[in-house]
């Protein structure tokens, strides 16, 4: 059967509690809650990441150097921002004055792991401890903004995020193909049959809690919780891409990142706080320039100017902050294979929305692109400027699971040129 | 075999039974309380040794461990550690009722050397290693040189007759040969290093055979020294050495572009100097400097430097020098100790360089010791660490050791057995054995194999790089959780057909209602239900009644119970504590 319409899940869930659920003979599944559009719409923050698992080179993408013998052969174009970017990037151009480039970002961790935890995170690995990553953190910081949102509040489309650490499993990416078809969702029951179910699988499940095993008990039933919330709710459309018209779906490429990035869109209507779509396969040791302009950067284009487009369209990009970044990037010098390897000590990242300042270049490196010239900056510092744009508190302390005290940001400095 | 249910039907004296609300005659289900309070060691040193090592530390921390386990806990623990899967009704009963003060000796011997479990002993090692070797999604790449297949054949031939550990190493570091099984010059082996030599100068076979073997974590000194590693750029490069004359040669479908197979071959190798005698490789500083480097071990030990394969085979001289390191000893400890009690004595597990010292340093010394005087055997290792005191200790939590708990970022002390969630293939095996579905279908162990696969492939993400990392979704999520509600595999585990295992169990005569009720709760969770669960369960009997209306006068009483099955069933498998292993 279909997923039940207009169920309240609290109703639902409070039924839940002990057998009496079993003498009901009948529940309603009236009362859904049915928020004012408008009213829900107001100050609700929300961020989008497009992530770039393998390290992009941005020396070829957002910071060209033309002429140099680490510049390559892509040409440099003009874009409606004041800045410049590769001839690779038409339709990205054209959006440009809604986004920064922050040329002066400076890590140091090269190694893919490392990097997608330290540019996830804000925070170098460390064994002894896990880290909460932008989507956990920000769900959590945003949530109170959205009582009405019943499904995850962080999304990972295409995989490759990192997870919620310290702050527990509740906060961790609910992890969805790009073609928004959720596995396994229908019941193929009654509801009042699953929720007695629900009754008998509670008690096995509070009577493991209560013999004091450790977290991991508890966090299972947290994360029963929220898929019975999961699988009786009406905002699961929000991940339905395919409902969109063709000529959408075709503006944004119908490709894996071509559906994430326009599921993004839908779910920040819907009310999700994080959404992170992933486009992999920039790892580029070898050809790398015939893979960036025949195979990445298509992809890439349109799918992010569609997104940036449409998300200003709808009013929704003032409150909503997109990120572009990779675990790092790539060598400024070319090596034997055409390849890039992997480099951290320059490079870019790209922001914007959520008020911060677009058609801007943050910092610059120098003539070969192998040194950042002006003042570096951080992950952390990201993350503070995002948390910043977003309206979370630079304040705001996390205590992990040890009782350490956490600033949030690892207490990154605000980018100040984006929001002068 | 495990036990059988006869055909007749569902008998309406027992049905009346549970309508009547006989259930408080039957509650006498207690929880099994912590029996065999030995915190013997079997008559065996290693084991003395274990936990003496053990103790100090909780005496040093102040610290009571807790009670040992319950003996259907233990049992099932032991059976999901070595077998991959959870006991059968019929084998954790053997078990529980056993009144030999010799009992868990006696289990753990069965279950490593008794024919019957060969199969399973060898199927679990398999699926363990194949991923540690090529990862959940080695051989599913397009056009890929990895046949999983290959290197399954490979492994499960090799545990199955107990192969020495040390013999497997240099097998999988040495191999040359075709990758898939029914071809020519046939070896599983080569499959470990098939993919990761051909491209980037074999830096993966380099960092892959650095860290599963010797727990060297290497893969950052490739490009420059690392800050908190011992390893030099300089040794990356020498250990990188021994590998570069190891080519992949491709093997296509006929007339096509197509790959089916590849042969790992070892070619003379002329170097970068184009120079086969002193065949040098170079690699890049920082700085831009260029250096040279020929094949050294991390020991220091130097070998020939003819790249040409007649008078130098770099691979078998790695691979004779990785066995006379301690590195190897130390790894495998290591493993198998996060393997058994959730947590190494390192973390990661195999990063355990100079920069990241055990948490049991005498401990780890000394069982790497004791695997090399055995012979490598690996059973005698699980043997060791499965009859200790910490692998025999409950899960629940006391007052005095609620601080050993890693997932605070304490060291890990063993003082309580660490929850842990089933990996997706303990789950698939489990159901297996829970619901007696190997009986019915199956087919070849190639198609058993092929269809886990397909069914573990929905849980496998690839991060986007060359590396080949990946993570898992099976990992205590809500897609998990949807799976486990809805998916088809615990539809069919909680299916009513005829024939089925609910069926059976519906339809045995020599099971009363309340028994039946047992006989679920043994079959997944190894323990009798509480009087509350028979209570529910006797609630969604008479839900199921109910459903075939109100004022029904005849009602189908096998058709309720077949229900009322499938719904305690279905709660069982989707509890925290079918899936966590405790």
């Amino acid at each position: 059967m279909a997923i039940p319409q207009g169920m309240n899940r609290r109703h639902f869930m409070s039924h839940l509690a002990g057998a009496s659920a079993m003498t009901v003979p009948a529940l309603t599944f009236g009362n859904a809650i049915r928020a004012n559009a408008q009213e829900l719409k107001r100050n609700r923050k929300s961020a989008i990441m497009l992530w770039m698992s393998g390290g992009p080179s941005t020396m070829d993408l957002w910071d060209l150097k033309p002429g140099a013998n680490t510049g390559g052969p892509f040409r440099p174009i003009s874009t409606s921002g004041d800045v410049q970017i590769s001839e690779h990037l038409p339709m990205t151009a054209k959006v440009m004055d809604k986004l920064a480039i922050i040329r002066s970002m400076s890590t140091r961790e090269a190694d893919h792991g490392r990097g997608r935890y330290y540019m996830h995170t804000g925070y170098v690995p460390n064994p002894n401890i896990e880290h909460p990553s932008y989507g956990a953190v920000i769900s959590h910081e945003t949530i109170d903004q959205r009582p009405e949102l019943e499904i995850p509040p962080f999304v990972s489309v295409g995989g490759g995020s990192v997870g919620p650490g310290f702050l527990g499993m509740a906060w961790a990416p609910f992890t969805v193909n790009s073609n928004g078809q959720i596995r396994n969702m229908n019941m193929g029951m009654d509801q009042r049959r699953l929720m007695q179910r629900m009754a008998a699988l509670d008690m096995i499940e509070s009577g493991f809690i209560k013999q004091n095993r450790g977290s991991a008990a508890a966090d299972h039933e947290k994360i029963l919780k929220k898929t019975l919330n999961l699988m009786t709710s009406e905002q699961m459309r929000g991940f339905r891409v395919n409902e969109e018209p063709a000529d959408v779906l075709e503006r944004y490429g119908d490709n894996n990142f071509g559906k994430g990035c326009l599921m993004a869109r839908r779910l920040v209507e819907t009310g999700v706080p994080f959404i992170e779509v992933d486009l992999g396969g920039w790892d580029m040791h070898q050809n790398i320039f015939t893979t960036l302009a025949d195979q990445r950067l298509p992809v890439l284009d349109r799918a992010m100017s569609a997104l940036v487009e449409d998300l200003d369209q709808r009013g929704l990009l003032e409150d909503t902050a997109i990120m572009w970044m990779g675990e790092f990037s790539r060598t400024p010098r070319i090596n034997g294979n055409t390849g890039r390897d992997h480099w951290a000590r320059s490079w870019s990242v790209v922001v914007g929305g959520a008020g911060m300042n677009g058609g801007i270049a943050v910092g610059n490196t120098n003539s070969d692109g192998t040194k950042v010239e002006t003042e570096p900056y951080t992950s952390q510092d990201v993350m503070a400027s995002i948390c910043k744009a977003l309206g979370i508190s630079l304040d705001t302390t996390f205590t992990s699971n040890n009782g350490r005290p956490m600033k949030i940001a690892n207490s990154g400095k605000v980018i100040k040129e984006l929001f002068a | 075999m495990a036990h059988r249910v006869g055909s007749t039907r569902y008998r309406f004296g027992v049905m009346v039974g549970l309508l009547t609300g006989v259930i408080a005659t039957f509650a006498a289900a207690s929880p099994a309380a912590p029996r065999d309070q030995d915190k013997g060691d079997a008559a065996i040193p290693q084991v003395a040794f274990i936990n003496q090592e053990i103790r100090n530390q909780w005496q040093e921390y102040q610290i009571n461990p807790s009670p040992p386990a319950s003996a259907g806990e233990w049992c099932r623990r032991v059976y999901l550690d070595v077998l991959g899967r959870i006991p059968s009704v019929e084998e954790l009963e053997e078990f529980t009722s056993s009144r030999d003060g010799d009992k868990k000796a006696k289990l753990v011997s069965k279950l490593l050397y008794d024919e019957k479990y060969t199969e399973e002993y060898a199927r679990n090692w398999t699926t363990i290693w194949t991923n540690i070797l090529i990862g959940r999604s080695g051989g599913s790449e397009r056009n890929s040189l990895t046949s999983r297949e290959g290197m399954q054949k490979y492994l499960r031939d090799s545990f199955a007759r107990n192969k020495p550990y040390d013999r497997m190493v240099y097998e999988l570091v040495t191999a040359k040969g075709s990758n898939r099984p029914g071809t020519d010059n046939f070896n599983g082996a080569v499959n470990f290093l098939a993919m990761k030599v051909n491209e980037e100068n074999a830096t993966l076979a380099t960092a892959a055979t650095a860290k599963i073997f010797m727990g060297l974590q290497v893969q950052c000194t490739q490009c420059h020294n690392h800050p908190f590693n011992e390893w030099k750029q300089q040794k990356f490069w020498e250990f990188n050495a021994f590998f570069r004359q190891s080519r992949a040669l491709r093997r296509y479908a006929e007339g096509t572009r197509d790959v089916i197979g590849a042969e790992l071959v070892n070619q003379d190798f002329s170097g970068e100097g184009n120079d086969a005698s002193d065949a040098e490789i170079y690699y890049e500083l920082r700085n831009g400097l260029l250096k040279v480097a020929y094949p050294v071990f991390v020991d220091g030990t130097k070998i020939e430097r003819s790249g040409y394969v007649q008078e130098v085979d770099r691979r078998d001289e790695l691979g004779k020098l990785m066995l006379q390191s301690e590195y190897i000893d130390k790894m495998i400890v290591n493993r198998y100790w996060a393997h058994f009690l959730g947590y190494g004595f390192t973390k990661p597990i195999d990063d355990m360089g100079p920069h990241n010292p055990p948490t049991h340093p005498a401990l780890v010394d000394y069982l790497g010791e004791e695997i090399r005087k055995n012979s490598y055997n690996l059973k005698e290792l699980i043997r060791w660490i499965t009859l200790s005191q910490p692998y025999s200790l409950s899960s629940k939590i006391n007052s005095s050791n609620e601080k050993d708990d890693p997932l605070l970022g304490e060291l890990p002390k063993f003082s309580h057995f660490y929850l842990r969630q089933m990996r997706a293939e303990e789950l698939y095996e489990s159901l297996m054995v829970a619901t007696k579905a190997e009986e019915t279908g199956g087919g070849s162990y190639e198609d058993q194999e092929r269809a886990k696969a397909q069914w573990l492939s929905q849980f496998v993400l690839a991060f986007g790089n060359d590396e080949g990392d990946e993570t898992t979704t099976f990992n205590g999520t809500i897609p998990q959780a949807l799976m486990m509600f809805n998916g088809d595999m615990v539809r069919r585990a909680t299916g009513s057909d005829r024939g089925s295992f609910l069926w059976e169990v519906a339809h045995d005569a020599n099971m009363p209602a309340k028994k039946k009720i047992e006989f679920l709760f043994k079959s997944g969770l190894a323990r009798k239900p509480t009087s509350a669960e028979l209570g529910i369960a006797q609630k969604l009997m008479m839900a199921r009644l109910n459903d075939q209306g109100p004022n029904n006068k005849k009602p189908d009483l096998t058709k309720a119970g077949i229900a009322a099955l499938q719904d305690v069933w279905w709660a069982v498998l989707n509890s925290n504590e079918f899936i966590i292993n405790h």
